[in-house]
């Protein structure tokens, strides 16, 4: 499935893609934006997910650290007044970063489906504790406030999807799919593969099998925390089930399988094709919408194996 | 004689009511090739584990260079000097050959590997094939190695515990699973490359004809205690090795 060829330095194309993005905002109907930025938010928990998959590991929990993103952009946005969106996402990929900092002591050590259920466990019981917080809101959560950027403040008929945000989004995410390109092509990003490979030889090359995995934790959590941020600020809002709650985790995990492990592109991709199939899924077929999620993926496992972005590697006519 | 490069002082090591390892007390001078003999159970793995901190011994030191490494972790033992290859090749199985040297020159001795500088440098290129050259696997490179034959993932997993430059390497068996036409040519490779590389070299080995032909010392195991320890020539013919180990050859018919 994912080789050491497939990784590729794609700087051009990412910095294409984010001006491409940006190029298109005035000709984007107003859902078309929403759902780009959607994705993106989206796609940065699922790239997350690829690396751990790269390690031969899943999280059926990265909810936790969505949450995690969410509800700190969300907590200092209400209770510090705290507007600007550069702040807001910092401060929820330190909060991530800080907790899969210390829970990586107990997951590091764990492979295959115990890794994938303590995460589970660990994000079910933040969603117990956000749903029984009053002060929280409990179940319904809470409102978030519109942000700014730098002193910029979108003026009050701007609505919540500004420019502004819709740009520091596209941006922020283009920097931060460079950076996990460059991580993935690595010595971090191949001790990935060497945990996934054979962990034994590894640590016979004197390289901290457990470490590499701690390492790529924290980094699965910081994206999904920015992730939590983006979708915290694009929808204004903020609950316990949008965001620690299983089905969320499982649809990160989704999207990833969907995108596949190849390039950083891969899952924001997914995410977008997700998305859209949700939506037109939910207007024309409201009854059947996960029916129709179910037979995507089906359809990539049976025929893509390598994800969606193994379809980019066969029209390429490199399809090792 | 030398300095000691390894030294075991009363190694033991209990595995529930089997004592895989007893009093083993040892001695390898730099630049020394040891061959390990003893037949199945004897301990000689249960030695290589704790000398390169896979197990922690239950009893006794281990000291390298002077220096005490006992109860050390397999990271630690590696960037002391000490590698090992394995009786079944532990490679990255997915990866060509080519990739797997590249993989393990590029994250050799990284505890916690940087993330900020490309892997595939071409000093790393450069090594990776060196190796392969040194081991004459340079034509495999291109295939993946689940689909390698037995003798060339021997080489290989070889080779990948040579990445590093060790000062001391411990082969577990490195001639098992090939065949006997092709154990010398095999076994004169690797005692090659590793004689240039000047590594001192402890081997596990069954075949006492390779014993007898590369080992300038030989150490006996039985029931996880040293039988003997001596030139290739005392040792094998040694009457309680030969009686444990090494078993008798068939009577010559003369001898009826």
């Amino acid at each position: 499935m994912t080789t050491l060829r497939n990784i590729r330095p794609t700087t051009a194309g990412i910095a294409l893609a984010a001006a491409a993005l940006l190029g298109l905002w005035p000709l984007l109907p107003a859902w078309a934006a929403h759902t780009a930025a959607v994705s993106l938010g989206g796609g940065l928990v699922a790239l997350g997910l690829m690396i751990l998959i790269r390690f031969g590991l899943v999280s059926f929990g990265q909810g936790l650290f969505f949450a995690i993103g969410g509800y700190a952009a969300a907590l200092a946005n209400q209770f510090l007044g705290i507007t600007d969106m550069l702040v807001l996402s910092v401060a929820g990929i330190a909060a991530a970063g800080t907790i899969a900092w210390a829970l990586g002591y107990i997951v590091r050590g764990h492979r295959g489906i115990f890794f994938a259920m303590l995460n589970l466990a660990f994000s079910m019981i933040l969603f117990g504790i956000l749903a029984k917080t009053v002060a929280l809101g409990s179940t319904d959560g809470f409102s978030v406030g519109v942000p700014t950027l730098l002193g910029v403040a979108p003026g009050p008929e701007a609505g919540r999807l500004t420019f502004v945000l819709f740009g520091f989004i596209v941006i922020s995410s283009a920097l931060v799919a460079w950076m996990v390109d460059r991580i993935l092509a690595s010595p971090v990003g191949y001790a990935g593969q060497g945990v996934r490979e054979n962990e034994l030889r590894l640590r016979y090359l004197g390289v901290s099998a457990r470490g590499a995995v701690h390492l790529a934790y924290i980094m699965a959590a910081k994206l999904a925390a920015l992730g939590g941020v983006f979708t915290v600020l694009l929808i204004g809002h903020v609950t316990p089930e949008d965001t620690a709650y299983w089905t969320k985790s499982g649809e990160f995990v989704f999207v990833a399988i969907l995108g596949g492990a190849g390039n950083v592109a891969a899952p924001f991709i997914a995410q977008t094709v997700f998305e859209l199939v949700r939506t037109f899924a939910l207007q024309y077929v409201p009854e059947a919408w996960q029916m129709l999620l179910g037979i995507t993926l089906l359809l990539v496992i049976l025929f893509l194996p390598g994800g969606l972005w193994s379809l980019v590697d066969r029209l390429r006519g490199r399809n090792a | 004689m030398p300095e000691a490069l390894l030294e075991t002082r009363g190694l033991g090591k209990t595995f529930g009511a089997v004592v895989a390892a007893e009093d083993v007390s040892v001695s390898v001078a730099a630049g020394e090739i040891v061959g390990v003999i003893g037949a199945n159970g004897a301990g000689k793995t249960t030695f290589c584990n704790m000398v390169t901190g896979y197990l922690t011994p239950d009893r006794g030191r281990i000291l390298f260079r002077g220096t005490d490494i006992t109860g050390c972790t397999v990271g630690e033992a590696t960037a002391a000097g000490i590698h090992r290859s394995f009786q079944i090749p532990q490679l990255f199985p997915g990866l060509t050959v080519y990739e797997n040297l590249l993989l393990s020159v590029g994250v050799f001795g990284h505890r916690r590997p940087p993330w900020w500088k490309p892997l595939v440098r071409p000093e790393i290129q450069q090594e990776a094939r060196r190796v392969m050259e040194q081991y004459h696997i340079a034509d495999s490179a291109e295939t993946r190695v689940d689909r390698l034959p037995q003798g060339v993932r021997k080489l290989l997993d070889i080779a990948m515990a040579m990445v590093g430059g060790p000062a001391m390497i411990l082969l577990d068996e490195p001639t098992s699973g090939i065949s006997t036409e092709e154990k010398f040519d095999v076994m004169g490779n690797v005692i090659d490359a590793l004689r240039s590389s000047g590594a001192t070299v402890l081997f596990v080995e069954h075949d006492m004809d390779v014993v007898g032909r590369y080992a300038d010392r030989v150490i006996a195991f039985r029931e996880g205690r040293v039988l003997a320890d001596g030139t290739p020539r005392e040792v094998l013919e040694n009457p309680a090795v030969i009686e444990h180990v090494v078993g008798r050859r068939p009577p010559r018919p003369t001898d009826a």
